[in-house]
């Protein structure tokens, strides 16, 4: 080996690994901070997330818990039939409705959340838990759509074909053979489901009032803007822990399924 | 709804024979209509979940930017002052002012180390598996919850940062990033932003890099063209639809930005760091007029729709 490549070798290995602990290090030291306690080390900073005056409760959690669970299982489904409508079928209306739905992300967020405040409102869904689910599911509609429409045209058609042929209709063609065919797509759209709705603020921050149906990261994020005082800033540490951890490990779980189903997505498109 | 049924006709055909292994389809009208039909019908979720709550909101923002739109009450028609008053409130004027200012500087940084990132762990060898995970990891971290994070680490009272920076001499005595001056509020949240984002956008950026095939590359190396032309004249303007892709996403998301400084430099000091979306929360939240915080949102629109509509243009124009 050349000198010259053993430098570049050397110095590409070097550079990696500053930004590696550059990227890694605000993780572990919000660990640290959050454990770190006035005679060393403990859980003390969480028992005071948990039990201060603004600090969050229980049913924070399972306000959080509730919204993430329909998110995700209604992202799926809806995302799964009409994934499947765009990839395999043509019918009037298909490319208009498609683009329509693309078109959520050219509109910005807080454009539209001004309005849905009113709309839940008039049917009743203000200030509820499933009022905001809806608006998750449809805020994650325009990646889920492109994503599983392109998992679904990606299925060889023999294997639709033969199940038909074998005598299955149309909803068990879809159960038994499309969803396993797609099984790394419908593991991105949930992830990434997951992953917005557990940790989003600005659409809860809007459409929840009441501090009893709040998320747990409008609860956290309360106790730094509701403080008039100093903030308790190793509470503040120890809540964005419990809001982290899950999300780190499903992602570090999930991560290789994750990326390939996101980069054969792009590819595509 | 008789179409609904999907016909069995198309079933009774027989196997494909092995020399043509993909027949023409013969699917007869009347299999073809119910065909539709239930595309149709497997897509109707999407088109509730669209019409209800994308587009009835869209056309309900218009029309509440029409009237005086109080939180409780009824609405009474007032055009157009909610448009003019546009123009008179001060602030929206400083927050548009630092919202574009953020957006350049937001996105030219994202950019770079990004795309940098991206051409480090681009080829396979021993060790870009772990540089790529670490570079992903903070993006499954919630954005506010990053935002709560870095208050933390840049405070004087529990952050390493202040102390790191006076041990080896940069500063003296207090400094108060978030808050301190506008100049160091706008950096602390710009920092935010690149930890959060940077591994997300080389993800996608990633994508266009690996798209390209090698033999392009073998090409260009036995033309004898350095590293540095390659990169310009190969992988640059063969990434293009990626790369516009990416900055659309970037400078939208920039024009949009709300929790980084909602609560990391909370729009301080003095209102310097209030983005455009936080003038939009306050007008309706804080100051309970929803119809002047619609039309802030319907003028915002029209200008990202603008925005991307000139941005196809230019895409199209050049491939």
């Amino acid at each position: 080996m050349t000198r010259s490549s053993l430098a570049g070798r050397w110095g590409y290995h070097i550079t990696g690994t500053a930004l590696a602990i550059l990227f890694l290090s605000p993780l572990l030291w919000s660990g640290w901070a959050s454990l770190r306690t006035n005679s060393g080390f403990g859980l003390e900073n969480y028992d005071r997330l948990f039990t201060s005056d603004n600090g969050i409760r229980l049913h924070h959690v399972v306000n959080s818990l509730t919204v993430s669970a329909l998110t995700v299982i209604g992202t799926l489904l809806v995302a799964t039939l009409g994934g499947y409508a765009f990839g395999r079928f043509r019918f009037p209306g298909r490319d208009l409705l498609f683009l329509l739905t693309l078109a959520i992300l050219m509109v910005p967020y807080a454009t539209i959340l001004i309005a849905l405040y009113v709309l839940l409102g008039w049917i009743g869904l203000q200030d509820s838990l499933i009022g905001l689910s809806l608006v998750l599911i449809m805020f994650q509609l325009p990646f889920s759509i492109f994503m599983m429409r392109n998992s679904f045209e990606a299925v060889p058609r023999e294997l639709e074909e033969s199940a038909q042929v074998d005598g299955c209709n149309s909803v068990s063609t879809l159960i038994r053979i499309m969803l396993p065919a797609v099984k790394p797509g419908l593991i991105t759209v949930g992830l990434f489901a997951f992953l917005t709705s557990w940790s989003e603020f600005f659409a809860p921050l809007i459409l929840l009032n009441s501090t009893d149906q709040f998320t747990t990261t409008l609860a956290v994020v309360n106790m730094r803007t509701a403080s008039h005082g100093s903030i308790d800033y190793a509470a503040l540490e120890a809540g964005v822990v419990f809001m982290a951890v899950p999300c780190l490990l499903l992602f570090a779980f999930m991560q290789r399924s994750y990326v390939r189903g996101f980069t054969s997505g792009a590819l595509k498109g | 709804m008789s179409t609904l049924t999907p016909s069995r006709s198309g079933k009774a055909r027989p196997l494909p024979a092995p020399e043509a292994p993909r027949p023409p389809k013969r699917f007869g009208r009347s299999a073809a209509r119910s065909r539709a039909a239930l595309g149709a019908l497997y897509a109707m979720p999407t088109a509730v979940m669209v019409g209800l709550f994308f587009l009835v909101p869209l056309v309900l923002v218009g029309w509440m930017s029409l009237h005086r739109w109080p939180l409780l009450g009824a609405p009474t028609m007032n055009v157009p002052d909610n448009y003019t008053r546009i123009a008179d409130n001060e602030l929206v004027a400083s927050a548009v002012w630092f919202t574009v200012k953020y957006t350049v500087l937001m996105t030219v940084g994202l950019f770079v180390v990004a795309f940098g990132l991206a051409l480090l762990v681009q080829q396979r060898r021993r060790g870009v598996g772990f540089l790529r995970t670490a570079f992903l990891l903070p993006m499954a971290v919630g954005f506010a919850s990053a935002s709560l994070l870095f208050l933390g680490l840049l405070s004087d009272e529990i952050g390493p940062i202040s102390d790191l920076l006076r041990k080896i001499g940069l500063i003296e005595g207090y400094v108060s990033w978030t808050s301190g001056s506008s100049e160091s509020a706008l950096g602390s949240a710009m920092v935010l932003v690149l930890w959060r984002f940077a591994g997300f956008n080389m993800l996608i950026l990633l994508t266009g890099l690996q798209a390209i095939p090698l033999e392009v590359y073998e090409a260009a190396r036995i033309d004898g063209a350095s590293r540095w032309q390659t990169f310009r004249r190969v992988t640059i303007p063969l990434m293009r639809p990626t790369i516009a892709l990416v900055l659309t996403m970037m400078i939208t998301g920039s024009l949009l930005a709300f929790d980084q400084f909602w609560i990391l430099t909370r729009g301080g000091p003095d209102n310097s760091t209030t983005s455009l979306v936080m003038v939009i929360y306050r007008e309706a939240f804080i100051r309970l007029d929803l119809g002047s915080a619609a039309a802030i949102s319907v003028a915002l629109l029209a200008v990202l729709v603008v925005f991307n509509v000139i941005q196809l243009g230019v895409l199209r124009r050049r491939s």
